[in-house]
């Protein structure tokens, strides 16, 4: 892998878990990866935040992926994780059901897919081959101004 | 040495020059024959123009330079002050402030010459010349200059070493001049170092420099008094190196003459004494200064020195970040002690004083922090007088409690607000001059900012003596433009009809003028205002004028809140909309309207059920009122309107820290923010302001 990284044509994604499907996040876009922890519930707003928690004095607020994508809710365990993504100078918590592994994809191996059929697709920048494993690479850009244009 | 290290000082005196030119031009307005005003206009036009040079903008220089002829001769009584003038003065000033904004902008002055105003200024100085001949100001100064020249003298108690003299006396045999000279910069002075630097460039190419006392090194770092001595070698002629000199500017004079080299170091003094019976043999050497170099009446108006240090505001707010977050921490000790069991005498009374500590820190930190609105509102008597010429009608400006302090950050937003409602106030509040009259009020009409500290907040009321606020007319207005209906507009009382004012878009004034009256005033004064933590209201009575009161927190980062438990989640309440805490039954609430209220105390309040409004889970709100035989209210304000909140639970007051709740997420105006808790949970802080 190390060899890889000197490729410009290479990037890293951290590999992340809902139920079956496995999802990836460019690891550039990632301040940190927490635990879970109590969140504060804030009222009236987006349906897919689930509150704002204390990050070493910070407050920043937390999504739930599972509700962007509108899949069904599901009790978190302990391998729930915040991942903590940093986007233009803010950080915005996103919560995840598994933090598995931080993996290297080549440009190559990485698919475009027609943007059709659902909404979750256009959060998609393509789909990633690793280990005979299929992973859906995460449009962190077009997740946030979505965000952005609700407002 | 490096000029851009002033720019900062730069910028922050010439702001305080022009607030004290504008200030006093005003003063010499209503008081043409005020002599000490013309002294300290004079004063502040000459350390502008100095400083504008040293900093190597020419054109403001030039500006300034010719503005300062113009008060120099009105000291002299040479021109009479009149309103043309004032009115070249004041766009004068409006040309710096332009330079001035670029320089902060760009570093660069920019490239308008403002030649018309130049030419106004040269024009106005024509007049003195019909009148007596110029300049007999220089016999005094000449005759101060002679008064104490030997001890002005300096540079005949420096010890010369050997080397030195051996050079000075090969310079001589080669036909070379060894002057001696001792530089005083005015004591009014900023720029020492710099100016100091500007001498010693002015010198390099006319000859050199052998020795300064003190080092040049001693002088670049600003550690002298206002003079200094130097032994110059040079070929030019002593006129020339004292001209180099003394256009420095802020140069006050430099004394200077053909060096005796002495003989020989042992009898230096001797020497010294003969060197000075010679100097008295030949006055002819003694200085001349220009008339402008002449320190104004050096006694009375020296500026006190103040013992205060400048601090990058950048550096404040880390400051208040740390205490902010020691305050957090400290909250957290306190809440792991509540829990312990071990109740130790000792280690809670040391608690104790780390709290004590904490909040006396914060206080003190707050304020260094705390700025007197006055360098808000000291420009308004200028924009006024401009706006009375302008609409063409007589008014006057009255403020009171200048000195009112308020938070640096809120400060900074104020005086956008503050302005436009005292536009207003000129623009719609006031009648013209002939109406005043009809109606047999003073010609002149009166316009008031009064500001005072209330508790933790600040009030700032903004009134008029003019025509109030016509309710009628506001309802038609806001029914034709179909904000309203007709029916609304009806049963409308008069309160919330003047609110109207604050909508969007909303103007009454007949004509728009480029004073006021696009419609885009006060919606954005009010969203300012209550961005601000703070919130606006409007009093007036139709023929008698209106009145504006603004309400600010003292400080946004640190407020003592009330915590309250709502069916489980934790929220802040800030303590200084909280009136009171009731504790009431369940009959106790009454509908109104199918509205619920209590009343309480012979007044009627209505109730807001929290946890409806927030949005929490109905099942455990119904838990919490099985058991429930008395309700607790807390009764919030909001000017002179309240409202009762309904609770669960009174858990404390607490000290808490406003954070941003972060981007991205949608948050709705009842929630001002976030704090931290003790134990590292976040509670969201309730703006009570919008429950009212």
């Amino acid at each position: 892998m190390d060899a890889n990284v000197a490729n410009s044509d290479v990037k890293q994604y951290i590999n992340l878990r809902f139920d079956s499907e496995q999802y990836g996040i460019d690891i550039s876009y990632i301040d940190n990866i927490v635990r879970l922890q109590p969140i504060t519930r804030v009222p009236h707003t987006q349906h897919y935040f689930l509150g704002v928690i204390n990050l070493r004095g910070e407050i920043i607020p937390v999504m739930s992926m599972r509700k962007k994508f509108e899949l069904p809710d599901k009790e978190n365990t302990g391998a729930c994780r915040i991942l903590i993504l940093k986007v233009d100078g803010n950080k915005i918590g996103v919560l995840v059901d598994e933090v598995r592994e931080v993996i290297t994809l080549a440009d190559d191996s990485i698919e475009k897919i027609a943007t059709d059929d659902s909404e979750t697709r256009a959060f998609l920048l393509g789909v990633g081959k690793y280990n005979d494993t299929l992973i859906s690479l995460l449009n962190v850009g077009a997740l946030i101004s979505d965000i952005d244009s609700e407002f | 040495m490096d000029l851009s290290q002033y720019l900062e000082i730069f910028i922050d005196e010439t702001k305080e020059h022009l607030q004290t030119l504008n200030d006093q031009v005003l003063i010499l307005e209503a008081e043409p024959e005020n002599i000490d005003t013309v002294n300290e206009i004079f004063r502040a036009a000459h350390s502008l123009k100095g400083m504008a040079g040293t900093m190597g903008f020419k054109r403001m220089q030039r500006l300034t330079h010719d503005m300062e002829n113009v008060f120099s001769e009105i000291r002299n009584g040479k021109i009479n002050v009149n309103a043309d003038m004032v009115d070249i003065v004041f766009k004068c000033l409006d040309a710096i402030e332009g330079y001035l904004s670029n320089i902060i902008d760009s570093s660069d002055e920019g490239t308008e010459d403002n030649e018309e105003l130049i030419g106004l200024l040269n024009a106005a100085l024509e007049q003195k010349c019909d009148t007596g001949e110029p300049k007999p100001v220089e016999a005094p100064v000449v005759e101060k200059a002679a008064v104490g020249s030997e001890e002005r003298k300096k540079y005949l108690s420096i010890p010369i070493a050997d080397f030195e003299k051996n050079a000075m006396s090969e310079a001589k045999a080669n036909g070379m001049h060894v002057y001696a000279t001792t530089v005083y910069i005015q004591e009014s002075c900023l720029l020492k170092a710099a100016r100091a630097f500007l001498v010693f460039k002015g010198l390099e190419n006319k000859g050199e420099i052998i020795k300064s006392v003190p080092s040049v090194q001693d002088i670049e770092d600003e550690r002298f008094d206002f003079d200094f001595s130097m032994f110059i070698i040079s070929e030019q002629p002593i006129e020339v190196i004292k001209k180099a000199i003394e256009t420095v500017s802020e140069i006050e004079e430099a004394v200077i003459e053909e060096f005796e080299i002495p003989d020989t170091v042992q009898d230096t003094v001797v020497v010294q004494e003969e060197e000075k019976k010679v100097v008295e043999d030949k006055p002819a050497v003694k200085v001349e200064k220009t008339e402008e170099k002449k320190p104004a009446t050096k006694s009375g108006n020296k500026p006190v020195v103040n013992r205060s240090v400048r601090v990058d505001i950048e550096k404040l707010d880390d400051l208040m970040n740390l205490v902010s977050e020691l305050i957090i921490a400290k909250n957290g000790l306190v809440s792991v002690t509540g829990i312990s069991s071990h109740q130790d005498q000792s280690f809670n009374e040391q608690i104790e004083y780390l709290e004590r500590i904490t909040t006396n820190l914060h206080e003190s930190v707050m304020k260094v922090r705390m700025v007197p609105i006055e360098s808000v509102v000291n420009r308004f008597p200028r924009m006024i007088r401009d706006l009375s010429k302008k609409l063409n009608k007589d008014m006057e400006l009255i403020m009171t409690g200048e000195d009112t302090e308020l938070d640096r950050t809120v400060i900074d937003e104020i005086g956008d607000p503050l302005m436009h409602m005292l536009r207003n106030a000129a623009d719609h509040g006031l009648e013209d001059t002939i109406e005043r009259l009809k109606i047999g009020k003073p010609k002149s009409g009166t316009i008031r900012l009064d500001a005072y500290q209330d508790g933790n907040n600040v009030t700032i009321e903004v009134s008029d003596d003019g025509k109030g606020v016509d309710v009628e007319k506001i309802k038609r207005k806001a029914v034709e433009k179909g904000q309203i209906t007709e029916d609304q507009a009806e049963y409308m009382t008069e309160k919330e009809a003047v609110d109207l004012l604050f909508q969007p878009a909303f103007s009454t004034a007949e004509k728009i003028s480029d004073v006021s009256g696009r419609g885009v005033g006060l919606d954005v004064v009010k969203n300012k205002i209550e961005g601000l933590g703070g919130d606006v209201e409007v009093v007036t009575k139709l023929g008698e004028g209106t009145k504006f009161i603004v309400r600010l927190p003292l400080t946004l980062a640190i407020i003592q809140a009330l915590m309250v438990d709502v069916s489980g989640e934790k929220y802040a309440l800030p303590l200084n909309s909280v009136v009171t805490i009731e504790e009431i039954l369940p009959d106790d609430i009454k509908y109104v309207h199918t509205k619920e209220v209590i009343n309480l105390r012979g007044s009627v309040i209505p109730i807001v059920r929290l946890n409806e409004v927030l949005d929490i889970d109905p099942v455990e709100k119904e838990e919490g009122l099985l058991d429930d035989e008395g309700l607790i209210v807390v009764i919030v304000k909001k000017g002179d309107k309240q409202a009762g909140l309904l609770i669960d639970k009174i858990l404390g007051q607490q000290e808490i820290v406003i954070k941003p709740l972060g981007k991205y997420i949608k948050v709705p105006k009842l929630i001002s923010g976030a704090t931290i808790l003790g134990d590292g949970e976040v509670a969201l802080i309730i703006d009570s302001n919008t429950l009212v």
